[in-house]
């Protein structure tokens, strides 16, 4: 058996008291990327968040972990330390703190590790800018966006940039991407997915929300996951994903007797 | 968010909280009656016209009733007050000279040690007196007065009495007639014609014991073309009965010339801080009051301009932040008197607990003041639901031809920005010092460096160990 980056078992949320996740079962073995598409509303942006710990969602049963450790249990920002990565759709603007300066603390508390008690180094912040401001030029971000305000004023194909900058500053080990192509024309999404390819390895594992094959013709994921009406209908591989393309998802909801 | 996660959000006060032993050469008798008075002016070895002044601000000040709009001062009793404290015999320009148990007590709050880096010159108020002044020589080579207050009453009569209680007259309100009865100490300047200090000029006040009243008079005079910025920082131990502060500060910008004056006000939870501030603007002449208010029980303070020749410019930024036992009434008060003068106030204010934040804004626009461009910006922040902000903006337009803007935003910090900060590893403390850094940020990045390090600090300290 491979080692599983993230293992969701029988997986139950709530919002509100509606319940929205109905029983997710998903493998993500290590090294691996995996793409959930699925029809609006089927419950994916909610499994990412649910995975990250937003409060809003409440799990009533079944289990998630990543890389053996029970995630249900963490706080947001331990997930985050364990390495657990949530790229948005729609990242949040917070004004006045600079993406340096946000970036740079994130990192650092990273590296403390999940007690928070770890030895900081600041003499590593010269180096760290340097490698953000690489980061960013491989984008093709304006060279003055790592002292912009976060997400301020930011297009949106500028902030699903910045998302990627993020993640390739914070090296997580398990990231979710929700919809990181959405809204993006065909030279940003190149980009975009130029920056996710450049992290594939043997320490990488991803699981992509997407509407569209385009991206994942760049990526070649291992699985892809069709999802509705809050479960994982099946999984199978990339030839899934261009099947749905064409013909849209009514013949495999038939399949599965989802209405 | 998490009740906890905000529950130190108070600026730390614990560096600041120790208690000298008293040492005084001399005290006033407690209360203040006309004898209190004459003692203070006696004491100085005052002419006669500053005794009569005293006097005559006395009378003002016993015939004026307490204020009833702003904070809550019906607990406070002006008979359990000591008016006039003295430290020590003389004021010192060298800092081995000061008594010991006074400069280990500065040397505690970082004082002189930043003069050395990075300050032109600096004074130091302990009681009711300043113990030390010094300036860089080639300053006073320029001409560039740097003084207290009574040392400049002695030295320089003539430019004294033609500034002092010019703009604020003891007529003006009942604090500010208090001040002109008892003052005692403050920082005395004047910068000569068209000599530009590049670096800033620092006074720093402390109240060390208790049921005191400091009442420091700062007099700022900068002639045509002359330039500079002055810091002023203040602290007090916390005692369980309140002291009170009132100073007055007067500004003078002449003719092109230009004045930024900074203050970061961290007293104690229990200092009543009510003070006027206030400046004139001549012909082409720029004024910025950088205004932050942390401690006290009760601040009120509204910094004003007023803009009295054409093309001169007024800005006012401040921030304020309350918490549990606190009250800030704080603003900003901007009188347009003269066409194509222009003005910005920026007000940020913090409630957290049972923390209580307002606004009081004037924005007067005088007839035949043509051509102004004005704008006014509020934003509140409120950590939690017992958090209290309120805002009383007034504005006076009595000309038609002008450019007004103005803004007010209420906002609590957002459970969305707290998730998205701590899925980057984050801690909920952190994440939420984070984005209160980041909405005084407009205010922050106007500060030396120095003074808005200790700033974001003091908040990233107070928010760790906040969360189990």
């Amino acid at each position: 058996m491979p080692e599983l980056a993230l293992d969701i078992r029988n997986l139950h949320a709530v919002i509100e008291e509606k319940e929205v996740l109905k029983g997710i079962d998903l493998q993500v073995p290590k090294g691996e990327i995996h793409v959930i598409m699925g029809p609006n509303g089927s419950g994916k942006t909610t499994l990412a968040h649910t995975l990250m710990g937003h409060p809003r969602y409440v799990v009533t049963q079944g289990e998630a972990c990543l890389f053996g450790e029970n995630l249900l249990s963490l706080k947001v920002h331990e997930r985050a330390r364990r390495g657990l990565f949530l790229a948005y759709q729609y990242p949040v603007e917070v004004p006045g703190v600079t993406l340096s300066h946000f970036l740079w603390n994130a990192y650092q508390a990273g590296r403390s590790g999940a007690d928070g008690n770890g030895k900081k180094n600041p003499k590593e912040i010269l180096a760290f800018r340097k490698r953000l401001n690489a980061s960013l030029e491989s984008l093709k971000m304006p060279a003055d966006f790592a002292m912009r305000h976060l997400n301020v004023g930011a297009s949106g194909g500028e902030k699903k940039r910045v998302e990627i900058a993020q993640m390739q500053m914070l090296a997580p080990r398990m990231v979710i991407m929700d919809e990181i192509d959405s809204g993006l024309d065909i030279d940003s999404t190149k980009v975009v997915a130029e920056g996710i390819r450049s992290l594939k390895g043997p320490e990488f594992t991803a699981l992509i929300i997407t509407h569209y094959p385009r991206i994942l013709e760049y990526l070649q994921p291992d699985r892809v996951h069709v999802m509705a009406a809050g479960k994982v209908l099946c999984s199978r591989g990339m030839e899934l994903a261009r099947e749905l393309e064409q013909k849209g998802y009514d013949w495999i909801l038939k399949e599965f007797n989802v209405v | 968010m998490n009740a906890k996660a905000t529950s130190a959000l108070d600026l730390d006060q614990s560096k600041y909280n120790f208690i000298d032993p008293e040492s005084a050469v001399y005290r006033s008798a407690r209360g203040l009656t006309r004898e209190t008075v004459i003692d203070i002016s006696r004491q100085k070895k005052e002419p006669d016209w500053m005794t009569d002044i005293r006097l005559r601000a006395y009378e003002v000040f016993l015939g004026k009733p307490m204020p009833r709009w702003g904070g809550d001062l019906s607990e406070m009793d002006f008979d359990a007050y000591t008016y006039y404290i003295k430290p020590s015999d003389k004021r010192e320009d060298r800092w081995e000279d000061v008594p010991e148990n006074i400069r280990k007590t500065f040397d505690r709050l970082g004082i002189p040690e930043a003069e050395r880096k990075f300050l032109a010159g600096v004074g130091a108020q302990y009681e009711s007196e300043m113990v030390y002044h010094s300036i860089h020589e080639d300053l006073a080579k320029k001409g560039v007065i740097f003084l207290d207050t009574d040392s400049g009453l002695r030295e320089f009569p003539a430019l004294f009495r033609e500034h002092f209680a010019s703009l604020v007259p003891p007529e003006d309100n009942k604090f500010a007639a208090l001040n002109t009865a008892c003052w005692s100490g403050g920082s005395f300047i004047y910068v000569p014609k068209g000599v530009k200090l590049d670096i800033p000029l620092q006074a720093y006040f402390r109240i060390n014991s208790e049921n005191m009243g400091q009442f420091e008079r700062t007099i700022i005079i900068a002639d045509e073309g002359a330039q500079l910025h002055y810091i002023e920082g203040c602290t007090a131990p916390q005692y369980s009965t309140k002291s009170l502060h009132t100073g007055v500060i007067e500004i003078f910008v002449k003719r092109g010339a230009k004045v930024r004056y900074t203050t970061i006000q961290n007293w104690a939870h229990n200092i009543y801080n009510l003070v006027t501030q206030r400046a004139i603007a001549y012909e082409g002449a720029t004024m910025e009051w950088v205004d932050g208010n942390m401690g006290s029980r009760l601040t009120m303070k509204y910094p004003s301009i007023y803009l009295v020749g054409e093309h001169a410019r007024g800005t006012i930024l401040s921030i304020a932040f309350a918490t549990n036992d606190q009250h800030q009434d704080a603003g900003a008060k901007i009188i347009h008197k003269a066409p194509n003068t222009s003005s910005t106030i920026t007000s940020k204010s913090i409630s957290k607990g049972a923390g209580r934040t307002s606004y009081r804004g004037l924005l007067k626009v005088a007839k035949g003041a043509t051509g102004v461009k004005a704008s006014v910006k509020c934003d509140a922040l409120m950590l939690d639901p017992q958090s209290r902000s309120d805002t009383y903006p007034t504005m006076e337009i009595d000309e038609d031809k002008v450019a007004i803007a103005h803004e007010a935003t209420v906002g609590k910090i957002s459970d969305e920005q707290i998730f998205y900060l701590m899925s980057r590893g984050l801690s909920e403390s952190d994440a939420t010092a984070m984005i209160v850094q980041g909405f005084i940020e407009p205010f922050a990045k106007e500060l030396p460096m120095e003074y808005a390090i200790e700033l974001n600090r003091l908040i990233q300290l107070e928010m760790e160990g906040a969360v189990g």
